[in-house]
């Protein structure tokens, strides 16, 4: 939440990334990346730095292309057959394009706009990413991977007596959040979530903000939203697309306060968008 | 007596009141001032032709069937039928001989007493024609004459049309659905005349198949048919399926995951062709390749017993051509899994085969097992395999190198033999088919509910 963000003076520019403390080496980092699709180019030239224990907010209107390149942070544009990625991305220095694809999801996890629950029991949906990657030791190891992750995501007092039930019949809130303990039970760094309140109620959406909030210190996390108000309450560095390119990246309270980009400002105030 | 000439006759009214009612509707256009009418002129027009088309059609339909025992009763009346054999088949005989004669089907009569009759049946065919000409005359006159009555340039024809169209369309998918309950009906009846003869506890649960048409004094305990029962299941719903379902199930998981676009569209119309070819073409297939092989197999790891037909021939065939039938159906619900599962499961570090055994092909179940149920439905029904190459001999085993018979060899086998149509083993061919009707509806209703859940559970 807005009182929990650190105050504009401890963060670092992230702007000038040559300028970047030392101390905060980036989770992840992107050079000159152009994503295109067939013939179209939807990505470029976008050069960012994500750091860890922060949240950071792609904004952007609608095709800007920010859910995009949120997708190519984790290579799940490799799904789209005519999807091509040019340009470097880097997971602690490690080329992601070199990495096992399985791999790299393990540590980047995502979340989708819809909440997509497996059609197992809720115990099934998380105990899914231990069991492929061969997390868990034995029932009570998995047992606990299941309960972990639930508390985590803030769903485990909800769900507690039921966990053989279908996740499919949890509300709209409570589907979104047990996608979120799934990606967390594989414990990963760096969590994408890409418009991960679009389909939820304004009380669900309360619910996965503050969570968001709780799970900032643990891991990096990047959210696409097209509402200026979360990625205001929510973030601490905001980017703004548009039109395939990053217009501007900067501390959340400098970008909505005093940006530095006419088109920026021209968003914000909702001029256009 | 030839409803062609009447159709032809209530066309030809149809198409005068369609050009009359045409022309009455644009003499209206030139009388209201806007020249606007409720409906256009082709609609009158078909309004009009609707009106003397369809009594007329109901007419003739009527009427041929009622024709005929109008001849026949005014032939009877006639001095010259009196003397005639007062009963059975001789009487049919000579009536049909000269009913043939008078109809100009054949030269001169066989039996000398027809010849009397042939100038009364002349006569009454003539009067029958000409009646019916006249009544379907004058009901399509009726109906044109009061539909055009009814024509004003406000006058809805538009609307009445429609209501036409429906009802023309409700009666064609009626057709269908009266079908099916009239082979429903029929083998129900002749069903319960073999049942008359033969108790269905012998019939069901006897395991001696081998009915002799011939016999004057047929013996129950040789209509048991749980040795066709067997074979049928052996054959279609465990050889075949053992072939199928693998294979259906991962060619269709190959097309949806792994293969692309353009291989894709070759790959799926290729496996449909399977669909399209001939059953007798299999049969063919199975008797001449695959059962030799089958034989020669078995023999070379020592089994000397192996026949030329065999279960194991007939049923690895007619696997094959269940294929399409399961991996189209698996295919289509492997595909409506949400794209969203799919992503979720990659998202999670999952590999594609992962994701496909663990997330898609559990989610796309009920629509593969429907799939399965109608590829068993179809595989039990086939006959043209099993007569070419299952055998005929009702052998209970588990061998599946023996010959074999199922229900439907034996239906065929049954109808086609030399035994007169009421005797217990030809209406055996009923109650076998009366048997397998209810089992693959049976099938295909379950199938259906289960697609039908299957889809609600993700719309």
């Amino acid at each position: 939440m807005v009182s929990n963000q650190p105050s504009a003076d401890t963060m670092v520019p992230t702007v000038e990334f040559a300028d970047a403390n030392s101390d905060l080496t980036p989770k992840m980092s992107a050079r000159n990346v152009c994503v295109y699709y067939g013939e179209k180019k939807a990505i470029d030239d976008v050069s960012i730095d994500i750091q860890t224990k922060y949240v950071t907010a792609f904004i952007g209107p609608s095709g800007c292309g920010k859910s995009t390149f949120l997708r190519s942070l984790n290579r799940m544009n490799d799904t789209i057959s005519s999807a091509r990625v040019t340009g470097d991305i880097n997971l602690d220095g490690e080329d992601i394009h070199a990495m096992d694809v399985v791999h790299l999801r393990a540590r980047v996890g995502m979340v989708f706009q819809k909440p997509n629950p497996f059609p197992k029991s809720i115990f099934e949906n998380i105990a899914y990413g231990p069991r492929i990657h061969g997390l868990a030791d034995g029932k009570q190891d998995l047992d606990e991977i299941v309960e972990k992750s639930l508390r985590r995501a803030g769903l485990w007092d909800e769900v507690k007596d039921r966990l053989q039930e279908s996740g499919t019949a949890l509300s709209g809130g409570q589907q979104q959040r047990l996608c979120i303990a799934r990606a967390i039970a594989v414990d990963p760094e760096v969590i994408l979530m890409d418009e991960p309140c679009s389909a939820l109620d304004p009380i669900a959406t309360a619910r996965i903000e503050e969570l968001i909030d709780e799970l900032r210190g643990r891991y990096a996390i990047v959210i696409v939203t097209h509402s200026m108000q979360q990625a205001a309450r929510v973030s601490q560095r905001t980017a703004f697309f548009h039109l395939g390119k990053m217009v501007e990246y900067g501390v959340t309270s400098d970008i909505f306060t005093n940006p530095r980009e006419e088109r920026t400002k021209d968003y914000i105030t909702g001029r256009y968008g | 007596m030839s409803p062609t000439i009447l159709l032809l006759l209530a066309l030809g009214l149809g198409l005068a009141g369609w050009l009359a009612a045409r022309a009455r509707a644009y003499s209206f256009k030139r009388e209201v001032p806007a020249g606007r009418l409720a409906a256009l002129p082709n609609y009158h027009a078909w309004y009009v032709a609707l009106w003397i088309l369809i009594p007329a059609v109901i007419f003739i339909a009527v009427w041929s069937y009622i024709a005929p025992q109008l001849v026949s009763g005014s032939v009877l009346a006639n001095p010259a039928a009196a003397n005639l054999p007062e009963f059975g088949f001789e009487r049919r005989a000579i009536l049909n001989d000269a009913a043939s004669v008078a109809m100009g089907k054949s030269p001169a009569v066989f039996n000398e007493q027809a010849k009397a009759l042939v100038e009364p049946y002349r006569e009454a065919i003539g009067q029958t024609r000409i009646i019916g000409i006249i009544i379907t005359l004058v009901i399509g006159f009726l109906g044109g004459a009061w539909s055009f009555l009814r024509l004003r340039p406000d006058f809805g024809a538009r609307t009445r049309v429609e209501r036409a169209v429906m009802g023309i369309l409700i009666l064609a998918s009626l057709v269908a659905i009266l079908t099916t309950l009239g082979i429903l009906i029929s083998l129900t009846f002749e069903t319960i005349r073999f049942f008359s003869m033969i108790s269905p506890t012998d019939f069901l649960f006897g395991t001696h198949w081998g009915p002799d048409p011939m016999s004057t004094n047929p013996d129950p305990t040789r209509f048991g048919a749980i040795p066709l029962f067997w074979g049928t299941i052996y054959i279609g719903a465990i050889i075949a399926m053992i072939v199928a379902i693998p294979l259906g199930l991962m060619s269709a998981i190959y097309l949806t995951q792994y293969a692309s676009p353009a291989w894709r569209s070759w790959l799926k119309p290729a496996l449909e062709i399977l669909a399209g070819v001939p059953t007798v073409v299999y049969g063919y297939f199975a008797a001449l390749t695959v059962a030799p092989i089958v034989r020669d197999a078995a023999i070379a790891v020592g089994i000397s017993s192996a026949s030329s037909e065999s279960a194991l021939a007939a049923g690895l065939v007619m696997g094959v051509m269940i294929i399409p039938f399961v991996s189209s159906m698996a295919d289509d619900s492997i595909a409506a899994v949400p794209q969203a599962m799919r992503d979720g499961s990659l998202a999670m570090g999952a590999t594609t085969s992962e994701t496909i055994k663990r997330v898609l092909v559990p989610a796309a179940l009920p629509g593969i097992v429907a799939g399965i149920m109608l590829a068993i439905s179809r595989a039990i029904g086939e006959t043209m395999i099993v007569v070419m190459a299952a055998g005929a001999a009702a052998n209970l085993t588990a061998n599946p190198l023996e010959a074999m018979t199922t229900v439907t060899f034996q239906i065929v086998a049954m109808l086609t033999g030399e035994g007169s149509f009421d005797h217990p083993a030809t209406l055996s061919a009923f109650a076998l088919g009366f048997v397998l009707f209810l089992v693959t509806l049976g099938l295909n209703i379950i199938a259906l509910r289960v697609v039908k859940r299957f889809r609600e559970a993700y719309e």
